[in-house]
């Protein structure tokens, strides 16, 4: 498997661009769209999963783009281990559960729904995987270009400022990105990470490259004090936007600075205090910002800068259970957060509101969203039996380990006020009484969202030029009165499989921590990461 | 020497329109920005070397180093086309950007010309999806994506939309 495997990665970055171009090109079928879209993402699950079974026993698959074969500084490698294949399967399970919920809320139906997502995915591979830095800057505008879209197109309802706001960070961290890639290529002469191996050490100037690169990336990935912009731009889109941009942007830059960190500065130790006082801020910060939030989603999301936070405490201890931890943190929390996301977007796309003063009673209104909400809100804070708790405790030894006593209090202070959020959405949305609007709040935005739809059914049998299909009978039934407003079904189901999987991680932690192990371990000897690029 | 100030030059002119309000003023920043780091990109690659970068064309230590005029290139193209959606997010719409004066802003000097044009060509992407595309112009790559599929979208005219809109009033 080993040998068959690498030639074929470049797939994984080809396929979902070509299918992206086809289902653009295809402007009759929204069927066709949605059949080409959940067909890629299946195939780069299955695919993904096959990479984690090949590289569980710590292999790395390596491949030059293209064969290409003439100086090893030139090609484009490819390079898969634990890591990257591990992440990579999370990321693609969340894009099929994020385009079924799009799908559910109709935003799939836009043209360019699909084409965005593929090319996204495609470009998250690309940057999973690519083992040189210009291509990784790459491989992050291949990425943000169709968010850029995405955000725009789905979050229009509020209007283009969250798009400006986003648009302008991501280019200057992107910018900034750059200029450490030609900072690095001109004292280092070569932006192969492999031939970078170590060179952040035994070089100032190309540490000081290398800081310029962590720095952007940084950014990107929302830690304090550069994380005004999250929090600011992902509750300006829509609930689904929202939910795929969770586990995917802030994660990829995540995994670059594990994976930086890990090769170029061979997990340095002079630095790693810079990188636990970064992260205790984070955590911190996060959690206080959400105190103030009024809306669901923004609770959510000042919680998203406070677990990445944890996530990083993994590369400030560098040590084989501290990266262990931290990356089943990242997996864990990737799955968490989207399931978040849909429960809560769940409830505010079909009562038009998350503003936790304007619901309630949603315990028995909505008893499935609750229970899936509750599930991760409870594995979030950190709470046994869900894979929250296992993660969360493994960070905490992690830094007893070193004795950082500092990050460990810092680290259990925070799941408490995380939990304290969580009861704040839990009291406010779900328990106590409906207010006496919600139904007619609910039905006014009904209207406005699929009333559109509706009448233009009523008009086709006057004018019967429109081919298109009429809306639900219980789209229609709600829109007739009929029927009180509920949360559908296909809403719930996939907030539900990732509360699911959570769940699965709690009590069969084992699995997930023992291949987390594995990432650890290349992480700590990145020397095989290099003879696998150098020998492909 | 010189192309290390003038990529410190073109950085804080850069910073300098940042610190400006107004989208447009930063987009030109970001213009300036996206240069420097191409002039670093070549810097990188030593410009002393001006031979032909390809293989057994130049005598060793004369020929360029052609990887970096790649990597400048690939960003020029990327620099671009993320330029132009800064602009166009610039020109949609007027309300709800806070750093710019409502009457002095792009899209209300663009539009105050000939509305109806205005109307139906240049609101576009985010603002059109605003209005749940009822105000899209046939152009848009927003459509709306509760009703109108792309193979009934046979350029709706004006006049169609229009109508559309008032049915929509009438009806309780």
């Amino acid at each position: 498997m080993t040998e068959t495997l690498p030639p074929l990665l470049p797939l994984l970055v080809g396929i979902p661009l070509l299918m992206g171009a086809l289902g653009a090109a295809l402007r009759k079928s929204k069927r066709a769209r949605h059949i080409i879209s959940l067909g890629t993402l299946g195939a780069m699950f299955a695919f993904s999963v096959l990479l984690v079974i090949a590289t569980h026993d710590g292999t790395v698959l390596a491949h030059k783009v293209g064969f290409w074969d003439f100086t090893p500084q030139v090609a484009i490698p490819f390079v898969v281990d634990a890591l990257n294949s591990l992440v990579l399967m999370i990321i693609t399970i969340l894009g099929i559960t994020s385009v079924m919920f799009a799908m559910a809320t109709h935003e799939a139906r836009s043209r360019f729904y699909h084409p965005f997502v593929l090319i996204l995915m495609a470009g998250v591979a690309g940057a999973l995987m690519t083992g040189d830095i210009f291509n990784l800057f790459v491989f992050i505008e291949v990425m943000l270009l169709p968010s850029y879209g995405l955000l725009a197109m789905m979050g229009a309802k509020l209007g283009a400022h969250g798009a400006r706001i986003y648009v302008s960070v991501n280019l200057l961290a992107s910018t900034l990105l750059l200029f450490g890639v030609g900072l690095v290529y001109g004292t280092a002469g070569t932006v192969n990470l492999a031939e970078l191996h170590g060179a952040g050490v035994e070089d100032p100037a190309v540490a000081v490259g290398g800081a310029v690169i962590l720095t952007a990336i940084g950014i990107k990935a929302a830690v304090v004090p550069v994380h005004g912009w999250l929090t600011r731009t992902y509750p300006m889109t829509s609930p689904a936007v929202t939910a795929l941009f969770s586990g995917i942007h802030t994660k990829v830059s995540i995994y670059a600075i594990y994976r930086i960190y890990s090769v170029m500065f061979e997990g340095d130790e002079r630095f790693l205090w810079i990188a636990l006082v970064v992260t205790s801020l984070t955590m911190l910060i996060g959690v206080l910002g959400a105190i103030g939030e009024k809306t669901t989603r923004s609770i959510l999301v000042f919680h998203m800068i406070s677990q990445i936070g944890y996530i990083l405490i993994g590369v400030g201890l560098f040590t084989g259970l501290g990266l262990t931890a931290g990356i089943f943190y990242l997996l864990h929390h990737m799955i968490v957060k989207a399931s978040l996301f849909m429960s809560t977007g769940a409830i505010e796309e079909t009562y038009g509101t998350g503003e936790i003063d304007k619901l309630g009673g949603m315990l028995k209104r909505e008893p499935l969203v609750a229970l899936t909400f509750m599930i991760a809100a409870l594995s979030l804070a950190g709470l046994p039996p869900f894979s929250g708790f296992v993660a969360k405790f493994t960070i905490i030894q992690g830094t007893l380990e070193l004795s950082h006593y500092w990050v460990a209090a810092v680290a259990v202070i925070v799941s408490v006020f995380t939990l304290l959020s969580m009861l704040k959405i839990w009291v406010g949305v779900f328990m106590g009484k409906p207010p006496p609007d919600l139904e007619e709040n609910a039905l006014a935005y009904q209207e406005r969202m699929h009333g559109k739809r509706y009448l233009r059914v009523q008009a086709q049998a006057e004018t019967p030029t429109l081919t298109i299909g009429p809306p639900t009978a219980a789209m229609s039934a709600v829109l007739a009165r009929e029927r009180a407003v509920r949360v559908p079904a296909k809403l719930i189901l996939p907030g539900a499989i990732l509360a699911g999987i959570t769940v699965f991680f709690g009590f069969g932690a084992e699995l997930l921590m023992l291949l987390s192990e594995t990432a650890a371990e290349n992480l700590l000897n990145p020397e095989e990461y290099v003879e696998a690029v150098m020998n492909s | 020497m010189s192309i290390s100030i003038a990529i410190g030059l073109l950085t804080a002119a850069a910073v300098y329109l940042f610190m400006q309000r107004g989208m447009v003023r930063i987009v030109l920043g970001f213009v300036m920005a996206s240069h420097a780091a191409n002039l670093l990109l070549f810097a990188a690659g030593n410009t002393a070397f001006r031979g032909v970068p390809y293989i057994g064309t130049s005598d060793y230590g004369v020929g360029g180093d052609p990887l970096p005029q790649a990597f400048v290139l690939t960003a020029i193209v990327i620099a671009f086309s993320i330029t132009m959606f800064m602009i166009t997010l610039a020109i949609t719409t007027t309300k709800d950007d806070d750093t710019e004066n409502a009457e002095e802003s792009p899209a209300k000097l663009l539009t105050s010309a000939d509305t109806e044009f205005s109307r139906n060509t240049l609101i576009t992407g985010a603002m059109a999806a605003g209005t749940g595309g009822a105000h899209a112009s046939p152009m848009s790559p927003v459509h709306d994506f509760e009703g109108r599929d792309d193979d009934s979208a046979e350029a709706p005219n004006a006049d169609q939309q229009t109508g559309q809109r008032q049915t929509r009033k009438d009806l309780p």
